[in-house]
This record gives C-alpha cells, structure tokens and sequence, in this order.
C-alpha cells in the first residue's frame, strides 16, 4: 500500500492546520526530489555535472544586472521611458535575455510605492536577478503583503507617508516584476558604477529604499 | 482581438477549479479594472497536469483598490493592488452607480 503524502498542500486544503515554512512545510516533496534524484544519478540518466551545470546557470543571473538596468535608467531618461513601456526589450539593450513571458518594470515616484509579492508561490524575475531571497519565498510575506502591506513595509523599516500610495503587485501568473526605486540627487552628476552600487535587492523588490519618502 | 481594454470593469469569477489554479482566493468575487492586456498564454491550469495548455488564453492586469479587496484595510485609503488574471476568469462587471 503507497502511504499518504503526507505535505500534500495540506494547508491549502485544511485552513485550520497550521502553517508551517520551509522545507518542513513540504517534507514529502523534498524528500520524493531527492530520491528521484539519487535513482536519476544510479540508472546513469543524469550525471553530477549535469545538476552541477543546471545550477550554475540558475546562479549566474545575480542583483547587480538588475542593478545596471536601474542606474541607466536613473541616468537616461529616454531609457527608462522605453524599460517602462517594454521591460524585457529594454533588459536586452543592456545584454541582459528575460527568459520569463515578459518583465514588468513599475517605478516608484514622490506619490507611488510599489512592492511585489507572489502569494501563490515564488514567482520572482529568475533570470535577471537570479534565487529570491528566503523571506520572499516565506508563507509570512506572501500572505501579509497583500494584505497588509503597509505593516509588512514597517517591519522592514520602510515608512510610506499615508498621503503616497502604497500598490502591491502580486506576481501571480506569467509576468515577473522589478521595481525601479525613486532616483536619488544628483544622478546625472554621478558616475554610473556609483549608482549600481546603490542599488540593493531589496530596492528592486520594493522593501528597502534608496533614500526615504519625504 | 482581447475582449477587455484597459479601463474595462470586470469581476473575478470563482470557477470552483482544484489543483494548479493562478487565481488566489482574496481576488474572486471582486470588480476592479483592467490595467493592461499581457498578451496570450499557455493555460496553467492545463500546463500543470503535462498537457500543451492550448488554445493559449488572454492574460491581463487588473487593479483593484485595497478597500474593495479587505473591507476592513488599515492601510491608506488609496492603496492598491494590481494582479494577474486570465480570460475565463472574468466577466464584464456594470459601470458604477
């Protein structure tokens, strides 16, 4: 008799089960992954460079892509007007491929903060800014941000003044999201790798600033 | 040629799917707008289940006020949020009275 999966979404079938994050979370899948992957390895259909050369390609794409996009378009106004209206178009300018359906780039103005979320799973633009960071993939975060998100923004030290409008984007389906932070003084003044060094990915996600809201 | 335009008032339908649905439950049942068309994609609900998840189907953005979503939301009054959903998930909703 196959037991019962025992983490099978089981708290999305049953509200009343607490929630648990992490890999605890999903004891049966982790588990059932790593056993197929052990048996992939034994019957020789996959080698270790074969896992190996898949993670490294997952790694490579990293903050600092995310970071030049965001420099340039603090520095070349008629840059970010095209990253604005074509997101992945303009990535690929700077030589970066958006391998997801299409990148959604929503800029943070003195009226407007935006932050992303995906409640239902991980969603997160991969391919430009490499692994979401833990607390992104965390139950906590995905269901408080869009239900709270003000609150989720104080705990990160982020204060939006009431007048400004806070607008949650919730990653939910084929397109994946960066945030452009508001641009600090004197951009056009500073030199370009200064800017990158600014940006943090925290900034490109929404939940940290460059310089706070006045 | 989508059958929404940005602008466009829609209400979430709840189509009672199981499984590998895109559309979160904090969502059905409310009107928002139309923020943009996204273009036509693979179905997921299909996709999920190793099948081609074809004819693909018309994604957009819709935007909803925070207050329409949790009646009882403690944030700014003009907080919003902006999400995903497909095609068959909407259904034209009356302009405002």
């Amino acid at each position: 008799m196959t037991p019962e999966p025992i983490g099978y979404s089981a708290d999305a079938v049953d509200p009343s089960r607490p929630v648990v994050e992490g890999h605890e979370g999903a004891d049966y899948y982790a588990l059932m992954t790593e056993a197929l992957h052990k048996i992939l390895l034994e019957k020789q259909v996959l080698a270790p460079a074969d896992t190996d050369r898949v993670i490294a390609a997952l790694e490579a794409p990293n903050v600092t892509w995310g970071a030049r996009i965001v420099a340039q378009a603090w520095k070349d106004p008629s840059y970010k007007a095209r990253l604005l209206a074509d997101g992945s178009a303009a990535a690929r300018e700077m030589g970066y491929t958006i391998k997801e359906a299409k990148l959604v780039v929503v800029e943070n103005t003195a009226a407007l903060h935006n932050i992303i979320v995906c409640t239902l799973c991980s969603c997160y633009p991969r391919s430009l800014l490499g692994q979401p960071p833990w607390w992104y993939i965390s139950k906590n975060y995905r269901a408080r941000t869009v239900r709270e998100p003000r609150a989720v923004l104080a705990e990160f030290g982020v204060a939006i003044p009431p007048p400004m409008e806070v607008r949650v984007h919730d990653s939910n389906a084929d397109m994946r999201y960066l945030v452009l932070p508001k641009a600090p003084l004197h951009t056009t003044e500073r030199p370009f790798e200064d800017l990158v060094r600014l940006v943090t990915r925290n900034m490109l996600i929404g939940t940290e600033l460059v310089e706070p809201y006045r | 040629m989508p059958r929404f335009s940005p602008g466009d008032r829609v209400t979430v339908l709840d189509l009672g799917k199981p499984g590998h649905v895109r559309i979160p439950w904090f969502i059905r049942h409310k009107t928002g707008r139309i923020e943009r068309y996204c273009g036509a994609y693979p179905n997921p609900e299909d996709l999920a289940f190793g099948r081609p998840g074809l004819p693909v189907i018309d994604l957009y953005r819709v935007h909803f006020p925070q207050t329409a979503l949790w009646p009882d939301y403690a944030g700014a009054q003009g907080d919003t949020l902006e999400i995903e959903v497909y095609d068959h998930w909407l259904e034209p909703a009356g302009p405002l009275t």
